[in-house]
């Protein structure tokens, strides 16, 4: 216990509750970006993350995540199960801080990921299917792969880099939203009807909140308050900045305009480009890193139309080409200078570390993708993963949660309890063609 | 010359705007609107209080148009704000004085 240093379990303490604050940004951010009927139902999907996922997480995700290797590099065992053993005392993972503080920095991430996916089914999935899903995609999906890469696992033995989840967070929730988006089908009425964001100040506002919170995500993946979680900060700030620019830069060359959403979206993007990089690139590199991430993800959110899915809230183009992004341009800009036990990338003479990082996303990519389609195929065929037509015009909010996000005016505000005359149900009306009255006229 | 008001359901707006400009009605107004009629309201619960709203959303739109266009009008609103489920809505003609554009002083048919 004489190991524990109070100021990096301070700072992880902290960071644990930034990277908390980012769930609720984010259900703002994708609460803004849907129609009113299902702000509250999207809103939802990411704050219930909150309850859900920590249960998993502590019952038996981070031992299958982070417990002692089971077969060959795949998944922790069991041995954490309930969070025995884990205490005050320091793990292998970070020496200076409680194992507890420890696993809850990492649980908030866990939290984040299945979140993150829910971008993809927005206003159109069952709430309780929705939450049969997170459990089982963070047992066998996100535990494993943060495993692969942080546990101990077999991606992290071969030199991946991978600071604070670019992989195990960022392409391994947009894969899962890929499939989900194919799996659950397009919104009705999409790419007919417009379905543009209906509170763009709330998106906006859920974006600073993002910004804010991923430097305890970035910081605190050093796991100790010191040089490196300053450097990570700081190249934090500067990749979310030019992803701003390189978003808005991108749009007023293709289309005249800079947009506000595309500010937002453009942070969002050069934040996860630098997830993979923070603690191993400089300020200069994270200029170009999240400049390219604002132009390509930006580039991106065209696909679903080309490629004809709904991908509602573009989980795929900003997490999954910013993340992927990122990793590659950790193996072109990484530098033992930063962080001496990272490695050196392309630019630094080790070209071998562009390959051990498309090995990373590469097999991230085809186990998410694999895993999560089945499991989704599977609740679909159990208990179906679509609200019924009739619900999905009404809105999530009303339909599956029986409230309204808003409530402006004050006309038909309800009378409380059964108390209003019920009207008679009619019989349904006969819709037979008459003459209408104008044509009598003529 | 008639004014025709429909309450349609919200979401068949784009659709019921889509079928008049195919029948060339060039303009309309719409207004969200809230009312009761055969549809039943829903129940909406706050923290355990239910809430019953009888009042449900709807759109209303207005145009105005020539004699002759009325009924190729309406029966473009019905095909189109049809569904068959109870709560499609109502459409009411009224016969129309007259008509001005502000701009130019033009009156009747000439300035819808």
């Amino acid at each position: 216990m004489e190991n524990i240093n109070t100021g990096d379990t301070a700072f992880i303490l902290i960071c644990s509750a930034l990277v908390m604050f980012m769930t609720p940004g984010l259900a703002l951010f994708y609460g803004g970006m849907v129609r009113s009927k299902n702000v509250l139902g999207t809103i939802m999907h990411s704050f219930i993350m909150l309850g859900v996922a920590i249960i998993v997480w502590v019952l038996y995700g981070y031992s299958l995540a982070f417990g002692p290797d089971a077969f060959g590099g795949l998944v922790g065992n069991l041995d954490w199960i309930g969070l025995r053993g884990v205490g005050q005392a320091p793990s292998d993972y970070a020496d200076t801080i409680p194992h507890i503080a420890f696993m809850i920095f990492q649980g908030m991430f866990a939290i984040i990921t299945p979140a993150l996916i829910t971008g993809a089914f927005a206003e159109r999935i069952k709430f309780s299917s929705f939450i049969v899903f997170t459990v089982a995609w963070i047992t066998l999906v996100y535990s494993p792969i943060a495993h692969w890469v942080w546990g101990g696992g077999w991606i992290g033995e071969l030199g991946a880099l991978d600071f604070a989840g670019g992989t195990v967070v960022h392409v391994n929730s947009a894969v899962a939203a890929l499939a989900a988006a194919i799996i659950i089908g397009k919104r009705k009425g999409f790419g007919k009807e417009a379905m543009h964001p209906h509170n763009l100040p709330m998106t906006i506002l859920g974006a600073a909140i993002l910004w804010f919170g991923w430097f305890g995500f970035n910081a605190g993946s050093a796991l100790a308050a010191g040089g490196l979680s300053s450097v990570a900060f700081v190249v934090t700030h500067i990749a979310s900045g030019t992803g701003a620019l390189g978003w808005i830069l991108a749009e007023k060359i293709k289309t005249g305009k800079p947009t506000t959403l595309g500010a937002a979206s453009g942070a969002v993007a050069g934040l996860v480009a630098i997830t993979p990089a923070a603690g191993f690139v400089g300020p200069i590199s994270a200029i170009i890193i999240g400049l390219l991430a604002g132009i390509f993800c930006y580039l991106a959110v065209g696909l679903k139309f080309k490629l004809d899915y709904d991908d509602s809230l573009d989980v795929v183009a900003v997490h999954g080409v910013g993340g992927a992004l990122g990793a590659m341009l950790t193996g072109i800009f990484a530098s033992t200078l930063i962080n001496a036990d990272g490695a050196n990338g392309l630019i630094y003479g080790n070209a071998s570390l562009v390959v051990t990082q498309l090995i990373a996303v590469g097999a991230t990519i085809a186990y998410s993708f694999i895993v999560s389609f089945i499991i989704l195929k599977i609740i679909d065929a159990v208990m179906g993963l679509r609200v019924s037509e009739e619900e999905e015009i009404n809105g999530l909010d009303l339909s599956l949660h029986s409230e309204t996000g808003y409530a402006l005016s004050g006309i038909g505000g309800g009378t409380l309890g059964h108390t209003a005359p019920e009207v008679a149900l009619q019989p349904e009306p006969s819709y037979a063609m008459k003459p209408s009255p104008a044509s009598d006229q003529h | 010359m008639k004014k025709i008001e429909a309450i349609i359901k919200p979401f068949k707006l784009d659709e019921v705007k889509n079928a008049l400009s195919k029948v060339g009605v060039q303009g309309l107004t719409a207004y969200e609107v809230k009312g009761f009629g055969r549809q039943k309201g829903h129940t909406e619960v706050y923290r355990g209080a239910e809430y019953r709203v009888d009042f449900v959303p709807k759109v209303k739109i207005e145009i105005m148009v020539d004699d002759e266009v009325a009924p190729r009008v309406v029966d473009a609103i019905m095909e189109s704000a049809r569904t068959g489920k109870i709560g499609d809505g109502k459409i009411f003609i009224f016969p129309a004085d007259d008509a001005i554009r502000i701009r130019t002083g033009e009156r009747g048919t000439d300035a819808i």
